[in-house]
């Protein structure tokens, strides 16, 4: 122990102040947490309630320390998770006080008394906050020997999430976390003294209808408790009570449970956490790139968990991507390449060898006849999507290129290649996560930051509800996201959205105003592409106010892909295929002859399409794409039965195996390594998780198939493929801004609406197949309209174009008259595929029977 | 009310108790009623609350806090709405002031809430009764109709120009709401469970806003300072502790009840106010304050009940409520009711309130059964250390008062119930869990306990 010294030396810039913890002084910012500047002197005081990202509590009294102010010691132990440093404090924690010594075992043995000791079955043995603590900083025995409480376990809490009452220590953290950080508050504190518990309007039901099982002195409690359990299991689908525990980030409080009282139903029992192997990954699902860790055993993932990225997602992941994995194990995989036979017209699993032979041969034919066009899909890593872009330009002497395997436009093409491709990213003064957190307006046009980029969500709400930035959606109702953003909704029509931000300086001249001012930032979503005339109206709008603007895409691969060039229009590195200069710096870099690539862009994914239709295309390599994420199906599926040859690059069996006349299978993200690029810009990379399952990344698989027709992709790794990426300085010309003319939506005739529609997180998407627990915890699938709308439906609508129809259960929404929300691919209600309609079509409704 | 010759009855809040149909309005005004506003609301609010500072009024919810310090924390300026709230959840076990305080008396409340809220710019009083206290929620309710009839509330009171709206709150029966930010969050319509502290409600109160929460009987006071000036208000108590105050006593008495006398009478004299013992059986133990406050023993007969003269025999003032008990009953008893108390109410949000008191209660059960061993006396102790001073509000350490001063003066008691244990255990008997009928368990349950 050392003694303050007499005389300091330390200096003390602005806004610090001095202390001293345990005899040494310590500089530490104003408003700092006792409990952290402890730590970064190495001393950790032990602690349940306390979480970096939380607001403190105080809750638990694991964190007691002595503390003298003015020379005076303060009469009792004090949380250092609640106090802030001041200038001259003294503190002792448990290393130098047997007073906080004292106080800490006190409070562990008071923990433990009602503890169970199953640690050997629980999930969280082996990496428990409390275990560890209880030995670190706990007595060896217990003095209690009196009746513990006991609750009936596991309680659901949703689907996936499970409690297990008794092990529980209140220190509020999930109920903290739901509240504060996605604000879904279904789960709180029940009853209360010994008796209170975490739960939901569910689980409060079954207190209502059973008796607690602590009463000392009632024999038959743990009976009627059992009861309760079977009730609430009964009382599931009826949820008579109020709202279940519904959000899309309910895994982030199994993760921050300092014990083993919330658990996963996907994880529960399935191994033990030193038998797992764990490595750090990222998200695979939208385009936050989330850091992940993804833990393993003999060859299975097990689990993922968020990664401390505090640049991107702090500690917290969303559902999907915590739970969606199970896909890449799935049954169906595909794990051999298939080659159609001849004779009988079916797939059959056959050597690589043979398939390369066989793609290569059939693609030749097609590039030589009437060309072939490329479609990679919207998840492909950066390497790969440098592979596809260099396979289509090299191998197959086209720009027929196009990853957008959804709703996409020529001015889409505009805007990407003009004001998102190669700005920088986060080094370059693009957008960032941080951004987000203090910019004064943050305004979400045609995007739904909850449903397609959970984390960008989060960062919203963090900073309106830390720093008061003011969110405005343009969309068509107050959904969760912009109750719980304390957002503003400037609503339109589907399809209105142009015009929306066309008139902002006159229908909202507050937002107008707020975009003028530094840090403002504008979100757009890919559902842009769907409305004519929006790209240009952002593009006026930014620069006319001054405003940021970053384009959040719903898929991983959307940026990284824009950057590598699998667009008809750009060469890798933001070139425009236009720009002689651009082909012949790239023509040069790849070793192509002058002249090699064509002048004028390719088609894009509609336009491959039709030109297949119309024997102006043979053949097609696909990549990861589902028909019916097309904004045609119809079509799709027509031109790729026309289709002369299709080369398929997949891992699970999809809409395109059916045409495909070559199947390759390919590695999921576990089983490669890779780069995928965020909203932002900013690179994700990633090693291999599961090594040597033999599985091919797609770079990998491009880079042999060109070596069979006779061309060298030099993408043999996915190092290699970024290595021949960047090698290829940043484009020094940029893309016109985009000038389209923005279209009124239609106005829709009697028994017509206009359809506004995205997709939910969580939904009937091919990555999320295998997670039943996931599934149950999707949003309600219903229909939504006004009052005025929906007059006369009844209790269903059934919403139907010349394709088809869907019917669903009607609730009353503040949209705009005359409109009707559907989810774009949920269960019952799968557009694309029924009504091959999207955001502003017209469609009929009517009242529907179920 | 009873008097006494010598001892010195001092009726300034209990004055108007005795007078037929004393909660009215009419009774009220005749009684010097609503006179003290008057000269309130004439006056410069910093001028009240120098005088309230001045007298020296403390607060008399337990904590004993000067009121004009805790009025001036409010801020001068008015950027948000100012609350003035009054804390009306009298539920410290033998404490019964309050509630016939509301009873008998509702407009004194209600002028001293006028009062105070003037002096703090307040325009909206809360008063937060306890749930259970129906009848007294009625009387209240009326008061405040006819006090809003009479133009005594709402609307440019008198043509002062100030503004008073008052809503009465009732609780839903849970101690810990008397805790004064649980109060406030149980306001709100959240769980009573007590706020972080800072910030402290002078700053972000209620909703959010500057606000004061005051005892009943602390601004009951207020409208006779008013009337009385400081040197009458000082002319009562100790320099320290002025003024009188409403002793409620109960238990083994000859006549339990109200009764108010300056602060630093004795027991001695309280008792004689009362008529002594019931039926002259010797007093054993009493509480100064309720149960929170520690106990103390007919050593302490003499001890100025006041806030200096409670804390230097080691023990608190609190709310005055003297519960006396006299030799028939079991101290580990009493102290195990107690501690069931305090398990039934501990609001559960910090560890060792939640888990200390449901353990503590166990192992009194178990003493008080006749279970208990020498061991436990010390687990009981040094549980009690880890829970006083160690939990999130005072509820933890009023929790364990009873028990550390229960043993402090009456350990024997606590050793004769492990001695009756011994004998069993070291014949290697298993103790039932079920108290035997007739069996020593029977001797800690004296009749007399539940009178």
């Amino acid at each position: 122990m050392t003694v303050a010294p007499e005389k300091s030396d330390v200096d003390v810039p602005e806004g610090y102040v001095k202390l001293t913890i345990d005899g040494e002084e310590i500089v530490a910012p104003k408003g700092e947490l006792l409990i952290r500047t402890a730590e970064r002197l190495g001393t950790v005081i032990p602690r349940f309630c306390d979480h970096p990202l939380l607001d403190p509590a105080g809750a638990c009294r694991q964190c007691l320390v002595e503390v003298e102010m003015n020379g005076r010691p303060m009469p009792k132990p004090q949380a250092s998770c609640t106090l802030t440093v001041a200038d001259g404090m003294v503190v002792k924690t448990q290393v130098t006080s047997e007073v906080a010594d004292k106080a800490q075992q006190g409070v562990m043995e008071l923990l433990l008394i009602n503890h169970p000791l199953d640690c050997p079955i629980c999930d969280k043995g082996g990496e428990c906050p409390l275990q560890n603590q209880a030995m670190a900083h706990g007595r060896t025995d217990s003095r209690f020997v009196d009746k513990k409480r006991t609750f009936p376990k596991p309680l659901p809490i949703s689907s996936q999430v499970l409690l297990d009452r008794e092990r529980c220590v209140l220190c509020q953290r999930c109920t903290r976390f739901s509240d504060q950080i996605a604000g879904d508050p279904f789960i709180d504190l029940l009853e209360r003294g010994a008796h209170q518990q975490i739960g939901t309007a569910e689980t409060a039901d079954v207190l209502d209808a059973a008796s607690h099982t602590s009463e000392p002195d009632s024999a038959s409690a743990g009976k009627s408790a059992s009861a309760g359990l079977d009730s609430a299991s009964a009382g599931k689908s009826a949820s008579a009570g109020g709202q279940p525990f519904q959000s899309y980030f309910s895994g982030n409080t199994i993760q921050i449970c300092p014990v083993g009282a919330l658990t996963s139903a996907q994880y529960r029992f399935r191994s033990r956490p030193f038998d797992l192997v764990s490595t750090p990954s990222v998200c695979e699902h939208c385009s936050s790139g989330c850091a992940e860790r993804t833990d393993f055993r003999r060859g299975k993932v097990m689990r993922k968990l968020a990664g401390d990225d505090p640049e991107v997602n702090e500690e917290w992941i969303c559902d999907k991507g915590r739970f969606a994995f199970r896909y890449a194990a799935a049954e169906q995989r595909i794990r051999r390449p298939l080659v159609r036979n001849v004779e009988t017209g079916e797939l059959e699993e056959t050597s690589w060898t043979e398939a390369l032979r066989a793609a290569a041969d059939g693609l030749a034919k097609a590039r030589d006849g009437k060309g072939v066009g490329v479609l990679p899909g919207g998840r492909v890593t950066l390497e790969d999507a440098y592979a596809y872009s260099k396979f289509a330009r090299v191998a197959l002497r086209t720009h027929d290129v196009d990853h957008r395997a959804r709703a996409h436009s020529a001015e889409e093409l505009d805007f990407l290649a003009s004001r998102v491709v190669s700005d920088g990213g986060p080094a370059g003064g693009g957008v960032t996560f941080s951004d987000l957190e203090k910019a004064p307006i943050a305004l979400c046009v045609a995007f739904e930051p909850e449903e397609e980029a959970p984390a960008v969500f989060l960062r919203l709400r963090k900073g309106a509800r830390a720093n008061d930035v003011k969110v405005v959606h343009i969309g068509q109702w107050a959904s969760p996201a912009v109750e719980k953003t304390f957002g503003e909704l400037l609503a339109c029509a589907p399809g209105g959205e142009a015009g929306a931000v066309d008139g902002i300086a006159q229908h909202a001249p507050d937002v107008d105003e707020a975009l003028r001012s530094e840090g403002a930032v504008v979100l757009v979503g890919e559902r842009a592409a769907e409305v004519p005339g929006l790209p240009t109206a952002l593009h006026r709008l930014v620069e006319r106010t001054g405003a940021r603007l970053a384009w959040i895409p719903r898929r991983a691969g959307e940026r990284g892909a824009v950057e590598a060039g699998t667009l008809p229009t750009l060469l890798p590195g933001g070139r425009p295929v236009t720009d002689a200069d651009a082909r012949a710096e790239v023509e040069r870099h790849w070793g192509l002859d002058p002249g090699t690539l064509p002048a004028d862009p390719g088609r894009d994914m509609t336009g491959m399409l039709n030109a297949i239709v119309t024997r102006d295309l043979d053949g097609l390599l696909v990549g990861g794409v589902d028909l019916d994420d097309l904004p045609d199906p119809a079509l799709a599926r027509k031109a790729f039965d026309a289709a002369e040859f299709v080369v398929s690059l997949e891992l699970l069996p999809s809409t395109v195996t059916p045409y495909a006349d070559v199947v390759l299978p390919i590695a999921p993200v576990d089983e490669k390594s890779g780069t995928f690029v965020n909203w932002e810009g900013r690179r994700r990379p990633f090693a291999v998780t599961l090594d040597g399952t033999g599985a091919l990344a797609d770079c990998r698989v491009l880079d042999t198939l060109g070596v069979e027709m006779d061309t060298d992709l030099f993408t043999q790794t996915s190092d290699a493929a970024l290595g021949d990426l960047d090698r290829l300085a940043a484009a020094t010309a940029r893309a016109a801004a985009p000038d389209h003319p923005s279209a009124e939506p239609p106005a829709p005739g009697d028994g017509q609406a206009l359809l506004a529609t995205w997709r939910q997180l969580i939904d009937d998407g091919s990555l999320q197949i295998d997670e039943p627990a996931l599934a149950g915890t999707a949003r309600r699938v219903v229909a939504r309209m006004s009052r005025a709308t929906a007059d006369g439906l009844g209790d269903h609508v059934t919403v139907s174009t010349d394709r088809g129809s869907v019917t669903l259960p009607v609730e009353v929404t503040d949209l705009p008259d005359g409109v009707v929300w559907l989810p774009g691919n949920s269960p019952g209600s799968k557009l694309r595929a029924t009504l091959g309609a999207g955001h502003g079509a017209v469609v009929d409704i009517a009242g529907g029977d179920r | 009310m009873s008097t006494s010759e010598k001892a010195p009855l001092t009726p300034v809040l209990t004055k108007r108790w005795l007078s037929p149909q004393s909660w009215r309005l009419e009774t009220y005004e005749k009684l010097e009623g609503y006179t003290a506003m008057r000269k309130a609301l004439s006056a410069a609010p910093e001028q009240v609350i120098q005088m309230v500072k001045d007298a020296g009024l403390r607060g008399r919810g337990g904590a004993g806090f000067p009121a004009g310090v805790k009025w001036g924390f409010m801020p001068k300026d008015e950027e948000k709405p100012h609350y003035l709230v009054i804390n009306a959840d009298e539920g410290e076990p033998g404490t019964c002031k309050d509630i016939p305080l509301m009873m008998a008396d509702p407009h004194a409340l209600i002028e001293g809430c006028i009062i105070a809220a003037y002096a703090m710019r307040s325009h909206h009083c809360f008063i937060y009764v306890r749930g259970e206290a129906l009848h007294p929620m009625r009387r209240l309710h009326a008061a405040v109709r006819e006090a809003k009839q009479a133009g005594y509330l709402g609307h440019d009171i008198l043509g002062s120009g100030f503004d008073l709206e008052m809503t009465v709150h009732a609780g839903a029966g849970a101690y810990i709401c008397g805790e004064e930010t649980a109060l406030l969050d149980s306001l709100e319509g959240r769980r009573g469970q007590p706020r972080l502290k800072p910030p402290f409600p002078a700053a972000s109160g209620l909703y959010a806003a500057p606000t004061t929460v005051n005892n009943v009987e602390t601004i009951a006071t207020v409208p006779s300072i008013i009337n009385g000036g400081s040197d009458w208000f000082r002319a009562m108590g100790s320099e320290k502790s002025p003024g009188p105050k409403i002793y409620s006593v109960s238990g083994h008495v000859e006549r339990p009840g109200q009764y108010e006398a300056p602060l630093g009478t004795t027991l001695r004299e309280l008792l004689e106010m009362c008529g002594g013992m019931k039926d002259g059986i010797p007093l054993k133990f009493w509480t100064p304050g309720g149960s929170s406050t520690p106990l103390f023993t007919a050593d302490h007969l003499d001890v100025a009940l006041d806030f200096e003269g409670a804390a230097e025999a080691g023990s608190m003032l609190g709310t005055t409520a003297v519960q006396v008990f006299n030799e028939t009953v079991s101290v580990p008893w009493a102290v195990m009711k107690w501690t069931q108390f305090y398990e039934h109410e501990s609001c559960g949000k910090c560890t060792p309130c939640r888990e200390g008191t449901f353990w503590l209660a166990q192992v009194l059960e178990r003493m008080v059964d006749g279970r208990g061993s020498e061991e436990d006396i010390d687990t009981l102790l040094d549980v009690c250390d880890n829970i006083g001073g160690r939990s999130f509000c005072a509820l933890g350490d009023a929790a364990v008062s009873p028990i550390q001063s229960g043993i402090k003066y009456f350990r024997d008691e606590f050793l004769a119930l492990c001695e009756s244990n011994r004998p069993a255990r070291a014949a290697g008997t298993v103790a039932s869990p079920e108290p035997v009928p007739g069996s020593d368990s029977q001797a800690a349950q004296p009749v007399g306990a539940q009178a």
